[in-house]
């Protein structure tokens, strides 16, 4: 019996199980079911459903753990003495029996011993599936009964209860924190090894991005003689450009926005017009990406050419406006909530010293929402900086250091985009410097986010 | 009820309102209210909860405005002028008639900036010193100078309550308004804090007229010159503080002050 139809048995188990139990919890108390009983029937259900499932479930999860190299010992220690592998070939035979007996993927003829050792792996294998059922059986009935025959008014089957569902959402919570602290681990490592390659000062300081590609006639074992030059600095000031960009266009406009919406709109306008705005959040940025390639850049160039500026129609510009744009919703939905939570006392004591509306906003209203409004703007910025469909599309992949917006810049994230695709070697330098790019970013997203979290807290605060 | 709004021909009278009614969208908060106040006079509204005194009080001065739904008809007027003629600029009308909030509302800055606002935005003050000088005396009227003199550039919103009141209060003294609307100033405060601006009610009425709302009739007796009982939007009785709570007109008004209801 294969896993996935023990733990459906299992689940059919527990329905049971609760059924029995809230039974019996209700047959015990009687007619006077609230106050005798020191939990709820359907308390005393669960308890005993999880009584029957959890323990064999445990009794699988070990099992399956261990059953299989224990059942991998015992099929080398049957290969008689005169094939038997040396230890590092141990699990290439190994796979070779495995695929035998499951009849798949054989290359060569099978050897009698091979073949031997393959109906004995299938043997065992079937021998390990029957004891697992037969334990869970025996486990989950014992549970059952046991838990079944504990039923009395005074046992705290709540608490049992809710000790378990406990233990289940800290699992979950666990999963999500183990996986980002896994994905920071495994960054970490690739950067640590892209360091071996290449200075840590080298690549935070240098100024010339121009990674050779491997496969560019670079002889084994002398990888430091022409492997090209990982200098970041050309590719964060690409970003902090486009970043800067994306923010002159996104700060005025979204704060407007937001203004317009918390303090001047009629409700009907405004319960109309938020949706409609947070759409933009919506739209893929793979689609502001190719917006801005084909309608943004050049419309940018002609008026540059009207105006006698020559303007790439893909540069830091184009990318930059496009992002701001994009991110417009983000800081007017924030500014918008932040700025209607400031207290209408605050509005009433202002207007009734006799400020105008304007007055009101400019003095008031604006500088008690601004620590929120700040940490709103920085989690935008660290948004504009990690960044990539509209970069990779619009800001024409030219690493270089340059504070002209009508250049050609490239950024980290496009970098990365660069580095990883296509036919690479992933022990490489060129592979690697990706990983030590997306901590750099990481590290830079988080501080942002950090001081936006802190600011926007000290902002709660302030009222009380 | 032309005998309740009979005043006392020596006194020159401040603000009048004449048929006043008020909307809540569909439904009529205020059922046409005559009333007179006289300068320098203290005057309390009291009244159970939603008898429409709080929404009577807001029409002095227009913070009514700034409820969408909120429609006012007939004529109030301050120093004979109507304060709802197209021609009169709301905010002019809330320089003269200043306004004390239930919940003390400091902005979120320093005490010095909190007095200074008004005068700022009515430029009242010329020079830095000048605008001291309104900050020093406003705080000295509001009887808060020597409590924070040393202090002035921290926020306001870390005084002790009663002191945020008398800051706001204080606040609203800057702009030298003709009258104080003060709606339930002491509601949120404690019995000392509360006595403290009881007395200082007493000591603006040289200077202001103070029209105030309150629950507490004590208060009303002490610090009010007269007082006017509303009930379900209807101004019941309006006359010398110490006729209506001794000698009261109105059944609906004796009722009310002995507890029997409200």
């Amino acid at each position: 019996m294969n896993n996935l139809s023990l733990i459906l048995m299992l689940l059919v188990l527990m329905a049971i199980a609760y059924q029995f139990g809230m039974t019996r919890s209700r047959s015990i108390a009687g007619g006077n079911n609230s106050s005798s009983m020191h939990s709820r029937p359907h308390h005393y259900g669960m308890m005993v459903g999880l009584w029957a499932v959890l323990p064999p479930l445990a009794v699988m999860l070990v099992w399956n753990w261990l059953a299989p190299s224990v059942i991998d010992g015992m099929v080398i220690a049957s290969i008689p003495a005169e094939f038997k592998p040396e230890l590092e070939q141990a699990a290439i035979v190994m796979r070779r029996i495995s695929n035998l007996a499951a009849n798949f993927g054989i290359v060569a003829e099978a050897a009698d011993w091979e073949l031997n050792a393959a109906s004995y792996l299938t043997g065992l294998k079937q021998q390990s599936a029957l004891m697992l059922t037969a334990l869970m059986f025996v486990v989950a009935s014992l549970g059952l009964l046991l838990s079944f025959r504990k039923i009395q008014p005074s046992l705290r089957a709540r608490h049992q209860v809710e000790r378990v569902t406990m233990g289940l959402l800290l699992l979950c919570s666990t999963v999500a924190i183990l996986t980002t602290v896994g994905i920071v681990l495994s960054m970490v490592g690739e950067t640590l090894k892209f360091f071996t390659f290449v200075k840590p000062s080298e690549f935070f300081f240098g100024t010339t991005w121009n990674p050779r590609f491997s496969t560019a006639g670079v002889a084994d074992g002398s990888l430091t003689g022409s492997q090209g030059s990982f200098g970041l600095l050309p590719l964060l000031s690409g970003t902090m450009l486009v970043a800067l960009i994306a923010m002159i266009v996104a700060i005025p406009l979204g704060l407007m926005v937001a203004i317009y919406l918390a303090e001047y709109a009629p409700s009907k306008v405004r319960n109309t017009v938020k949706p409609v705005i947070e759409i933009l959040a919506g739209i893929p940025t793979i689609v502001y990406g190719f917006f801005a390639l084909v309608t943004v850049g050049p419309f940018l160039s002609d008026i540059g050419a009207s105006m006698g500026l020559t303007i790439r129609a893909t540069s830091a510009l184009t990318a930059g406006v496009v992002m701001g744009i994009m991110i417009v919703p983000f800081i007017s939905s924030l500014s918008d909530d932040i700025l209607t939570q400031v207290p209408k006392t605050l509005r009433d004591g202002s207007l009734g010293l006799g400020a105008t509306k304007s007055e009101t906003i400019r003095k008031v209203v604006l500088p008690a929402a601004l620590p929120g409004i700040v940490g709103a703007v920085l989690l935008a910025v660290s948004r504009a900086i990690g960044e990539t469909m509209i970069v990779v599309l619009a800001a024409g992949n030219s690493p270089s250091v340059t504070a002209n917006p009508f250049e050609a810049v490239s950024t980290v994230t496009v970098t990365i985009v660069n580095q990883l695709t296509g036919d690479n070697d992933f022990a490489s330098p060129q592979s690697l410097v990706a990983f030590a790019l997306g901590l750099t970013l990481f590290v830079i997203t988080l501080l942002l986010n950090v001081v936006a979290l802190v600011i926007v807290r000290k902002y709660r605060e302030q009222y009380e | 009820m032309s005998e309740s709004v009979a005043v006392n021909n020596a006194a020159k009278v401040k603000m009048t309102a004449r048929d006043v009614k008020v909307f809540y969208g569909d439904n009529q908060a205020i059922h046409g209210i005559d009333m007179d106040i006289i300068e320098n006079e203290v005057i309390a509204f009291i009244g159970p909860s939603g008898c429409g005194k709080s929404t009577f009080l807001r029409c002095l001065n227009r913070m009514n405005d700034t409820i969408d739904i909120c429609r006012v008809t007939g004529e109030i007027a301050l120093d004979g002028q109507n304060i709802y003629h197209p021609s009169l600029d709301v905010v002019q009308l809330r320089a003269q008639v200043g306004m004390v909030f239930q919940k003390p509302n400091p902005f979120p800055k320093s005490i010095y900036e909190n007095i200074a606002y008004g005068p700022k935005l009515h430029g009242l003050a010329s020079k830095k010193s000048d605008l001291d000088d309104i900050v020093e005396s406003s705080l000295r009227r509001a009887g808060l100078w020597n409590e924070v003199k040393d202090r002035l550039s921290q926020p306001g919103t870390g005084l002790s309550g009663g002191q945020q009141q008398r800051l706001c209060i204080a606040r609203s003294i800057a702009v030298s308004p003709e009258v104080i609307l003060m709606d339930e100033p002491c509601s949120a405060l404690d019995p000392i804090a509360t006595s403290i601006i009881e007395e200082l009610i007493d000591e603006l009425k040289q200077n202001f007229t103070i029209v105030i709302v309150t629950h507490n009739m004590q208060q009303a007796a002490r610090v009010s010159d007269r007082t006017a009982f509303f009930h379900l939007g209807n101004l019941i009785e309006l006359g010398v503080t110490n006729d209506v709570f001794t000698n009261p007109k109105q059944k609906k008004t004796e009722d009310y002050i002995t507890g029997r209801y409200g």
